[in-house]
């Protein structure tokens, strides 16, 4: 069965879970930037959670199915398309997405699963390293299995996204003024993509550069540069750093990172470790209702 | 000799190279690794694991036999933009930068920042010189540059602060290759001007 691009839309690539293991040789796991809402997604098919969709970037493309298709949208929300429903594409029936009026990036999965070349492991396209699939272009045409029941229902708590991130506490924490941190909106800039997001708001850190050893960065974490002003590092994030890491978003809120689009202004809330990882076990269990 | 570093990783404060890094990935539930300089950073699945349990486990994984590591002998044209304010930067001419960055033997201390960047040791303390004090938005793929005490080469065109000595037609990142990278950590690495 096949999807055609009438238009791809602004950015729209495939992604599945990514692929781990290859931060030896400097390349960050990719995979979608909103995770929860590609398993949701897939859940409700009746897919695997990790099976391959369209990602697609706060201007959604336009999509023909001409052996017909049932697909489900996740995460941001289209203008004229509902989300977290199955919908029936007859065949040579077009999907047209437009401008999402929320959220910044809206999944696209299909019954079985885009079925896209593996590149050590996964479907992802990885920008920085040309790893997996180039993004789409208009006159592609992409397979997928089809078949596959799904049923259930998607509990209301994994379609709302927040602009409160909650974080912990980076490894250079000592280095940020809390006290500002924490009271502060920071904006999101347009320098803001998978690799990372560049935030503006007030300077809570010295930003003393140059000090520090060169290590690893996680997926989440909130460095300062010189100029004081946060960049979040995201799915296809450099792998190590000299910046001090002055916090960390929980597994449980990327989601919310995922979805957030240039002028948004976000609020970070200090948690402690137990409370990121009931966090995701809580997230979790709601996974598992659908 | 571990921090926390997210609800789905911790820094392991052991150097890689005297680290067994296979037998870190082997750790149940461990799914990536970032080794650094004196760091690896341990990523796991927090819903398979735990910190705590990591950490025994990493705390069992044996210190590595240091592993020989093959030979690159590199071709530069030795033209970068910041080979004269190097030169400056040490009141000498640019020959002799480019005589004494020639001259070294460098070890890849690990892989990091973007895909197949080698982080390069073994720099002559005469060339250690600070990064540009603004970064260049665009550097080119091949370009060859100095940080501080390190030295290396952009795999990929990336923005990037480092002062740029020169370039090499080499490839260093193959996403088809088996390693991805052309330098491995524990390799050794000559230059060669073209």
């Amino acid at each position: 069965m096949r999807i055609v691009v009438t238009s791809p839309g602004m950015l729209t690539t495939i992604q599945d879970l990514g692929r781990a293991g290859h931060g030896i040789q400097g390349v960050s796991r990719a995979g979608a930037a909103d995770a929860l809402a590609l398993r949701v997604g897939n859940r409700l098919l009746g897919n695997p959670e990790g099976a391959a969709a369209l990602e697609m970037t706060l201007l959604g493309g336009t999509f023909a199915f001409p052996d017909g298709a049932r697909i489900v949208l996740t995460g941001a929300r289209p203008a004229a398309m509902p989300v977290y429903q199955r919908m029936e594409m007859a065949p040579g029936e077009e999907c047209r997405l437009g401008a999402f009026v929320a959220g910044a990036r809206c999944y696209l999965c299909v019954a079985g699963g885009i079925d896209a070349p593996l590149t050590a492991g996964s479907a992802s396209t990885h920008l920085p390293s040309g790893l997996g699939p180039a993004p789409l272009r208009k006159g592609d045409t992409l397979r997928f299995h089809g078949g596959g029941a799904g049923s259930g229902r998607v509990p209301e708590e994994l379609t709302r996204y927040e602009t409160r991130i909650r974080v912990t506490r980076g490894a250079q924490w000592a280095q940020c003024n809390e006290e500002v941190f924490y009271a502060s909106e920071y904006e999101v800039t347009t320098d803001a993509n998978r690799m990372g997001l560049r935030l503006a708001g007030p300077a809570a850190a010295s930003g003393q550069n140059g000090q520090m050893v060169t290590e690893g960065v996680p997926l989440g974490a909130i460095q300062i540069p010189s100029n004081g002003q946060p960049i979040l590092l995201f799915v296809d994030q450099q792998t190590t750093g000299g910046y001090p890491k002055i916090a960390n978003v929980i597994s449980a809120d990327l989601p919310n990172v995922a979805q957030l689009r240039p002028r948004d202004r976000v609020r970070f809330q200090l948690v402690s470790p137990e409370e990121a990882r009931r966090a995701l076990l809580g997230q979790e269990e709601l996974i598992r209702q659908i | 000799m571990f921090r926390y570093a997210s609800d789905q990783a911790l820094y392991f404060d052991r150097p890689p190279r005297e680290t067994d890094l296979a037998a870190l990935a082997r750790i149940d539930g461990v799914v990536n690794l970032h080794p650094a300089y004196e760091s690896t950073l341990i990523v796991f699945d927090p819903l398979r694991t735990t910190h705590e349990a990591v950490e025994r486990a990493a705390r069992l994984a044996a210190t590595a036999e240091q592993r020989p590591g093959r030979h690159h002998t590199i071709p530069v044209f030795y033209d970068g933009p910041d080979l004269l304010a190097v030169a400056e930067h040490h009141s000498m001419a640019g020959e002799r930068v480019i005589e004494l960055h020639a001259s070294a033997e460098y070890s890849v201390a690990f892989l990091g920042f973007v895909p197949g960047f080698a982080y390069l040791t073994g720099l002559p303390a005469a060339l250690h010189t600070p990064r540009r004090a603004e970064p260049r938005q665009v550097v080119p793929a091949g370009a060859l540059g100095i940080a501080g005490a390190q030295t290396g080469i952009y795999p990929r065109t990336t923005p990037g602060g480092w002062q740029l000595i020169g370039r090499t037609p080499v490839e260093l990142f193959d996403p088809a290759g088996d390693p991805m990278s052309l330098l491995q950590p524990g390799d050794r690495v000559t230059f060669f001007p073209a």
